[in-house]
Order: structure tokens, then sequence, then C-alpha cells
């Protein structure tokens, strides 16, 4: 009675539909995976959706308000603390520029290429998404602010992400958590270089194919070591946390965990190497490409 | 006030075309609020949750194409894989317009069991497109979604229900 009879019914059947949409979505999902043409589509729906997007963060932007406003009786001490903050950050930053110059000065003598300066964009972390299955977090600069494929991500304590996605006002950056993802990095203690890929665990990062009796104790700090000109050279990475030797396997097993934090509304620097944006992307394919081969060899 | 004293007539009036897409953008709203870590391990999918009620009491005008796009428009907030949720939601549709009848039958609370399955249905899916693509099995908290979404699911239905019937009743009368 509530339906209308099936001599009426237009179109085809549903289970011919369901079959048609079910072979549609698996069309798309084989080319989101492994070419790179729905790139335009997902960005205009990006941009259609992005009104409610920036509806859904208001509740958190009215919190922080509002967060502000009563905490205004901590100020004093926050002024305080960051003063002395300053001071001893200033005294640093003498240094610095002085071994800068002294740095550029033995660089010249030794005719090496000039270490890439970086600029920077603030941005802010807008949502992080529900999905368990990739690690990524959506940033509120887009390709309209400066952001481009390619670029690194870093808060206060170190390396956060690299963007993946850019959209007119907002990007989606992968962790270096994701399991696709690895950082070229270096021991801090004795500048042994390797590559640290995600695991797709909360904070968790591998150094892979690293020998048994290799220099590494936990404890160490991982920084970036600036090969493939994608990270630039020197940031905080991880700090290693578990070096298991196996004399019955190849490689030694060696367990980092991350040092930024990836915890909500949180500023974060976006660093730009100063590299043209198609060595930038090339450099990061090169790397997933690399990544994909050793996986593949070692399977 | 009990789910089963509304009547035939007034759970199959149409509802208005644009209180289905406000319905199914307030879902989306829902699902893209940024909550803390343990909130979302328990956070259901109110999208699936909409789609499930309109096709459920509404599937003339919420089937299967509207379910598809839905589940675009969430592949891209969600940065997941294009087409993941679209092929979940599309699936779950074809589910539910099969059962309405059988489900029709029951009150709300009655019906949340069988919601909580067809929710449990569409994760399903989307677990094993990922599994495909080689990531790891997320733990079983994973469906933790599905079974709060069962118990949302009389909340919600009740309050889609009174919305769109209350802005009918004059037209009805």
């Amino acid at each position: 009675m509530e339906t209308t009879p099936q001599f009426f019914k237009h179109g085809p059947s549903s289970l011919v539909r369901l079959v048609f949409f079910i072979q549609l979505s698996l069309a798309l999902m084989v080319v989101d995976t492994h070419f790179k043409y729905l790139y335009e589509v997902r960005q205009t729906i990006a941009v259609v959706l992005y009104p409610i997007q920036n509806l859904a963060y208001l509740p958190t932007a009215i919190s922080n308000l509002a967060n502000n406003f009563f905490i205004a009786r901590d100020l004093a001490d926050e002024n305080a603390h960051f003063k002395q903050q300053h001071l001893i950050d200033s005294g640093k930053l003498q240094q610095l520029s002085a071994l800068t110059i002294e740095n550029e000065h033995l660089r010249k003598l030794l005719e090496a290429t000039p270490k890439n300066k970086s600029k920077a964009i603030l941005a802010e972390i807008r949502s992080v998404p529900r999905d368990p299955f990739n690690l990524t977090i959506i940033l509120d600069k887009g390709s309209q602010n400066g952001a481009q494929n390619g670029q690194v991500i870093v808060d206060n304590l170190g390396v956060i992400g690299q963007i993946t996605h850019t959209y007119p006002w907002s990007s989606e950056a992968a962790l270096i958590t994701d399991k696709n993802h690895s950082v070229p990095v270096q021991i801090l203690r004795n500048g042994l270089r390797s590559v640290a890929s995600g695991t797709g665990k909360y904070k968790t990062l591998e150094l892979n194919y690293m020998a048994n009796n290799v220099d590494i104790q936990e404890g160490d700090q991982i920084v970036t070591s600036g090969i493939g000109d994608v990270y630039p050279s020197g940031l905080p990475v991880a700090l290693v946390s578990k070096v298991k030797r196996d004399i019955s396997s190849a490689f030694a097993y060696i367990i980092c965990t991350t040092i930024a934090g990836v915890d909500r509304n949180k500023q974060v620097l976006i660093l730009s190497p100063q590299l043209p944006p198609e060595n930038l992307m090339d450099s990061a394919n090169i790397y997933l490409e690399d990544k994909e081969s050793e996986k593949n060899d070692a399977h | 006030m009990t789910p089963t004293n509304y009547s035939k007539e007034e759970i199959t009036l149409p509802a208005k075309g644009w209180f289905i897409i406000l319905s199914l953008l307030v879902g989306l709203l829902l699902n893209l609020l940024p909550v803390n870590e343990s909130l979302l391990i328990l956070r259901p999918d109110f999208v699936a949750l909409v789609l499930l009620f309109w096709g459920v009491y509404q599937p003339q005008r919420v089937g299967m194409s509207v379910a598809f796009v839905m589940g675009l428009l969430m592949d891209v907030v969600n940065s997941s894989m294009f087409g993941q949720h679209a092929l979940a939601y599309s699936v779950m549709i074809f589910i539910v317009l099969l059962l309405r009848r059988r489900i029709h039958v029951f009150g709300l609370l009655k019906q949340a069991p069988q919601i909580g399955l067809l929710l449990l249905f569409a994760q399903f899916i989307i677990l094993l497109t990922e599994l495909l693509k080689r990531s790891d099995f997320p733990g079983w908290h994973y469906f933790l979604a599905s079974f709060t979404g069962m118990l949302l699911w009389p909340l919600i239905s009740l309050l889609l229900k009174m919305s769109h019937s209350s802005k009918h009743d004059p037209n009805a009368l």
C-alpha cells in the first residue's frame, strides 16, 4: 500500500543499480589509489563543503575564545615565563647567528652548496578525521595561503608530517606515523643515516633495514638528515624507544616514539624549503616509490 | 508517545526535499566535529544513521544514489579513499530497502539492534577495503562506533520523525 506498485516503477531494478554502484565505487577506489586523476574532483567537493567544515570548527573556536577570556589572570605568570624564555633564547640566537656566519664561511672555503633556508607559514590543526586507518590532519591553510603539496609540518617540538592534498583554504597532511610515509633521518649522537617509516600506530616509527650490530641505543634522538631536500635538516623527529637485536634475523628491530604531539587545537608551522615546487613533488614521489620498491624487495 | 503510536499514514507522509538534505548535512557536520581521542572511537557515523532513517521511512526519496553521493562527500571530508564510504553506504541502503517493511513492524527500540547490524556491516565493508589496501587491523574497538550508533538510533529517529511530522501536521489536517 505504501509504495507504488511494481507495474508503475520506472528505471532499472534495485539489484542492477546496486551492482552499478558497487562497480563505480570500486573503480573510483582503484583510480584514487593508483592514479591522480580524481584530484580535481576531490578539490571541488572540498571547496563546496568548506562552509560545513568551518561550521564544525565553530564550537571549538568559541570554547577557545571562552578559555582565553577566563585564563586572563594566568597571563601575568605566562608573560614572566616567556620573558625568561626569551632571554635564554635570544642568548642562544646570538650564538646561532655567529655560527651561521661561520658555517657560511667554512662552506665557502669548502665550496660546498649552501644549506636551504626555509620560510614558514603559521597554521592551525582544524580536525582529525574519524577514520582509524589514515593518520591525517586537516590544516586551516590552503593553496591560497601558500601551502603546497610536499611541504613539511612541524610544531614547537618536532616534525609532525607532510602536506599531501591542498585545497584552496585548507590542506590535508599525512602524519609521519602514517604507514605509507617515511622520513630520511640521522642519529644525532653519531650521524648515522637511516629512513624512519611510519607504522600506522599512534606516535610510533620504525627504522628499517638497520644491521644487527648497528650503533643505536635506546634514548637516542633522531633528527631529519635533509637528504632529498624535502625535509630541512636538523628537525627533531623521534626518540629511539626500543632496540631489539635478534641473531636469527638480518636486521635489528628499532622502534622510535615521535617527539611532536598531534593533539587538537595546536598551532603548527608549514615549512617550505626554497625549491621549485616541481622538484619538491618529484623528491616526495621518489621517496614513496623508493619505499614501495624497498617493501617489495623485502617481501 | 510510544513509537508504535505513529500511524502508517503519518510515517509515509512525504518529507520535504530540503529537510532531507538539511538532515544529511547536519549528519555530516556531526561527523566533522573535532573531538578528543576517546570520543573519536565512540562517535557513530551520523551520516549513515540519517541515511538509514530516510531509507526506512522515505525510500522513494533516499535510495542508493543519495547514499552513494553522501559516501563520496564523506570520503572527501574524511580524507579516505575516494569511493570507500560510497560503497559501504550504497550496499547498506540496498539492504535496508530490502528489509524496510520488516523493520517498519518493530518499535524504535526493537529496530535498534537491526540498525546496529547494518551499521556494523557498513563498517565491515570499509574495513575490508582498507585491509585490501594492506592497512593494519585497527583493533576491535573500531566496531564500538556501530554500538553507539545502535544506542543513538531511537533518539535520532524520534527527533527526525517529530521534526518532519510536526511540519506536515497543518497540511494533513
